[in-house]
């Protein structure tokens, strides 16, 4: 850990509360430990800005190490900024030179509103996994776990699905703004498990519905969202979500 | 007041069946007549709501963050525990329980333990049949892991994001009760005041976090699962909007605070860095299976880790604790990285840190094993730390991670406020003085999926609830009060930042009153907290305004919080004259440095009273009774 200081020009984005129109703003960081996250890098801009009577940049943020999928901007065109496989919180400072200049910009889509600067409303997601990204299971009435067995081999698979954090960098990264790698990450890990097998056409029909409803594009076959995913989703579970839907589609009563 | 736990009569193996038969149950048609208000939404609140609601009562649910699926329960890695015994190992509630209870330090209830290992494998079943892709073995049966030193395989987890895993459940059956219309969920919310009418929990004061509007919400029942105060410290372990705010005002407004000195610090955290380090993050305790801890011998050896040979190595805990050695429980092992530290052996740039080495085990298993078992932790260590942790030892040093204490509850999990609820890690019950590894998840979801959907039924059933309306005194003065707060906070235009303030009170309690504590420390933050609170009130500076989005605003009342409640913490630290478990005081240990309770004078929960500002707390106990566990002195030698 043999930390540096760097210099860094910001151009970040500043959008008012309520207002439709926003301006990429420049600001200097100055001697910026390359030890710190990304995060933390914009702690100490907030913190000047705060003590010279402007007002801090929004953005959100909760666990810092990865998991809450809270965090998130535009870095030099890439989601979560350029290294693989990284969430912006676990982005590290060590990653830039000494006098780069970094545009930082929020996630943008149609179905993402900014509320303020890097802040953006992703109730969207909620809304996609209301319509069906659960097992419709009352506090309970469960089997004994064991009476149902999963291969392993499905339930890693499940797992690798499962791993999303729902940020929403795979829509901010799609030409289309699509929602198909978020969505499908739910539908492929239900649809892995015997216990996701009964509704697995109702949940892939009605989540799609409601994902076209809601404004998002659908998928080209552009992989972005797998390349920007922090999570290394991968667009295998697209292709498997594509499968769901068109037995749902041909073979199945849901509408 | 006199506490009452109102824990059933009878043999510990038959009272929550016994209290289950007893409660007065609400009829089916009425339960939708009935609102209860949910505050928060990790595993805890995640799961009553969805169990409140799929019973039919009409759940109103409140979080922080943009979704309800961020919770910081999202950030636990180990496992859940559980006494299925499914390895036949000779797992059982029983053991389940006695472990629980002693490795708490025998500060728990008794029967809130025993209640929480008997429906920890209903929560295992409950979280298979929501598709939870735990971890299983080649027969597609579940597998479980042995966690925290634990002598069985009890824990269930899924990779090392079993709470990611688990709360996407309970978000899961959450997100289908909003779309059956009876959750309605409101995300971006901040609790601000509890209402109390004629003595009773009747609805809270929020502010909408992005338009800044107060918002008035009534109900028949709060519900409060909001987790618990670690931030107090600054640094810690938890997600940066983790705050006290909630229980704090539930204190003022009558609730009893139990035990606020019990905090848990993990030992294997990543060091801190710099000045302006935001958090720090953990590495899972199953790390010390294969990791050797270790510090050069000589004080000040600046040399690199490969250099230092052998037999100029200390590895300390298993020199001290041959029998369990790297494996001593949390509490034991945080002290001994700090005793180590403060005596010139610490190593890196600060000199607090320790080494965690996996080079014998990569020698006896091969990188390829060691690297299945924590290839994820080895890649956050190296893309946090910047350094290979297949090459280097990795460097640790411990992190204040959980707290044990919280408000004080009964064993339906009502506050001293009649119609309060408190869930998951906000209250105190069941951890005792320190808690083991897996076990928190475990408690989140028994409280929230099969504790209170019984509990609160028995309450509401009881009756005498008159209608409320928002629009009446107890509601409006609430708001007055939050909304007086905030126009001070913004009006006060000072020199220092919040965070400012913020890492000067963690700073102070995290030497004070930290890992070991001692009288002259303790009465040093309780004179300096006060004056660092009045030059909080006096110079802070929080831009912006009130009717916005404003971030720097809703931390700013965060820390005024902490202010408030870190003095009741190092209040109820110096009351404790004994050592137990996660609380320290130097004073108070054996000759081999452990903790030493003083069961004649201490075997007690302490719940404080709020008085009023500028008032000391009163201090009530209640004295706890081991019918079924003998008490002992821990020993892991």
């Amino acid at each position: 850990m043999s930390a540096r200081t760097i210099n860094l020009t910001l151009k970040i984005w500043r959008q008012r509360q309520g207002e439709k129109k926003g301006a990429f703003e420049t600001f200097e960081a100055r001697g910026i430990s390359t030890d710190s996250s990304f995060l933390e890098m914009l702690d100490v801009v907030n913190e000047n800005l705060t003590l010279s009577g402007r007002e801090p940049v929004a953005f959100d943020h909760d666990c810092r190490e990865g998991i809450c999928g809270m965090c998130g901007a535009v870095v030099n065109g890439r989601a979560h900024g350029p290294e693989a496989g990284t969430t912006l919180c676990q982005l590290h400072m060590r990653h830039f030179q000494d006098g780069d200049t970094i545009a930082i910009e929020p996630f943008r889509a149609r179905a993402f509103k900014v509320i303020k600067d890097l802040a953006v409303d992703r109730g969207a997601f909620d809304s996609i996994i209301q319509a069906g990204g659960f097992i419709s299971v009352n506090t309970g009435s469960s089997p004994e776990a064991n009476s149902t067995p999963v291969p392993q081999e499905n339930a890693e698979a499940a797992m690798d699905a499962a791993a999303c954090i729902g940020c929403g960098a795979c829509v901010a990264s799609c030409p289309n703004a699509s929602a198909m790698l978020f969505l499908s990450a739910k539908v492929s890990q239900m649809a892995l498990l015997p216990q996701g097998r009964p509704e697995a056409a109702k949940r892939v029909l009605g989540m799609l519905r409601k994902m076209d409803a809601l404004g998002f594009g659908n998928c080209t076959n552009e992989r972005e969202c797998e390349a920007d995913c922090p999570k290394e989703i991968s667009i295998a579970h697209i292709a498997r979500m594509n499968r769901e839907f068109l037995k749902a589609s041909f073979f199945s009563k849901e509408k | 007041m006199t506490l009452d736990s109102k824990v059933p009569g009878g043999p510990i193996e038959g009272k929550w069946r016994k209290h289950k038969a007893e409660l007065k149950l609400v009829n089916p048609a009425n339960k939708r007549k009935f609102t209860v208000i949910v505050v928060g939404t990790g595993l805890a609140g995640g799961s009553a709501s969805a169990s409140l609601a799929e019973l039919g009562y009409n759940v109103k649910t409140f979080c922080i963050q943009d979704s309800p699926r961020r919770a910081h329960s999202i950030a636990a890695q180990g496992g859940i525990n559980a006494a299925k015994n499914y390895p036949n190992d000779g797992d059982s509630v029983w053991r389940l329980f006695y472990d629980t209870v002693k490795g708490g330090d025998f500060r728990a209830r008794e029967a809130n333990v025993y209640r929480l290992a008997e429906v920890s494998n209903l929560i295992i079943d409950q979280c298979a049949a929501q598709g939870i892709p735990f971890a299983r073995e080649y027969s597609g049966l579940l597998a479980n892991r042995s966690f925290g030193g634990a002598q069985v395989s009890r824990t269930f987890y899924a990779r090392g994001q079993t709470g990611q895993q688990l709360l996407l459940g309970a978000y899961g059956s959450l997100s289908r009760q909003i779309a059956a219309g009876k959750v309605t969920m409101f995300p971006r919310r901040e609790m601000l005041d509890l209402v109390v009418v004629n003595g009773r929990a009747r609805g809270i004061v929020v502010r909408n976090l992005v338009t800044g509007q107060m918002e008035r919400h009534e109900a028949h029942a709060v519900v409060l699962a909001t987790g618990g105060y670690g931030n107090v410290f600054f640094l810690s372990t938890n997600a940066m909007a983790c705050n006290v705010t909630a229980a704090w005002r539930c204190h003022k407004k009558g609730a009893f605070f139990a035990n606020p000195c019990f905090t848990q610090i993990h030992p294997t955290c990543i060091p801190v860095h710099g000045a302006f380090q935001s958090k720090l993050t953990l590495m899972s305790e199953s790390l010390r299976n294969d990791g050797r801890v270790w510090v050069p011998k000589t004080k000040g050896d600046a040399r690199k880790p490969k250099d230092i040979p052998e037999s100029e190595r200390d590895y300390y805990l298993e020199r001290k604790y041959p029998s369990f050695g790297n494996l001593v429980p949390r509490d034991v092992a945080s002290r001994n990285a700090k005793f180590m530290c403060d005596a010139g052996m610490g190593v890196g740039e600060t000199g607090l840190a320790v080494y965690l080495d996996f080079a014998d085990a990569i020698e006896r298993d091969g990188k390829a094993v060691i690297e299945k078992k924590y290839g994820n932790l080895f890649a956050m260590y190296e893309k946090i730390s910047g350094e290979d942790p297949y090459t280097t030892p990795m460097m640790i040093y411990p992190a204040i991670h959980y707290t044990m204490g919280g408000l004080w509850v009964d064993y339906d999990l009502m506050s001293t406020i009649p119609g309060l609820f408190v869930l998951g890690e906000a209250n105190f019950s069941d951890h005792g003085a320190n808690r083991l590894g897996a076990s928190a998840l475990m408690q989140g979801l028994a409280d929230g999926y099969f504790v209170i959907p019984y509990t609160i039924g028995g309450y509401l059933a009881g009756g005498g609830l008159e209608p409320v309306s928002t629009d009446s005194a107890a509601f409006a003065d609430a708001e007055k009060e939050a909304v007086a707060r905030i126009e001070k906070l913004l009006s006060i235009g000072g020199k220092r930042t919040v965070d400012d303030f913020h890492k000067e009170l963690g700073h102070l309690l995290w030497n004070d009153c930290g890992m070991g504590r001692t009288d002259a420390g303790l009465q040093n933050a309780l004179d300096r907290i006060p004056a660092i609170r009045a030059e909080f009130w006096e110079n802070v500076r929080v831009p912006g305004g009130r009717a916005d989005f404003n971030q720097s605003l809703e931390r700013a009342g965060r820390v005024a919080d902490f202010l408030e409640f870190a003095e009741l913490m190092v209040t109820d630290a110096l009351a404790r004259r004994e050592s137990c478990g996660g609380h320290f005081n130097e004073a108070f240990q054996t000759p081999e440095n452990e903790a030493l309770r003083d069961d004649e004078n201490f075997c007690h929960v302490a719940a404080w009273e709020y008085a009023g500002d500028k008032k000391a707390p009163v201090l009530h106990k209640e004295p706890l009774t081991f019918e079924n566990v003998k008490l002992t002195q821990r020993s892991y030698k």
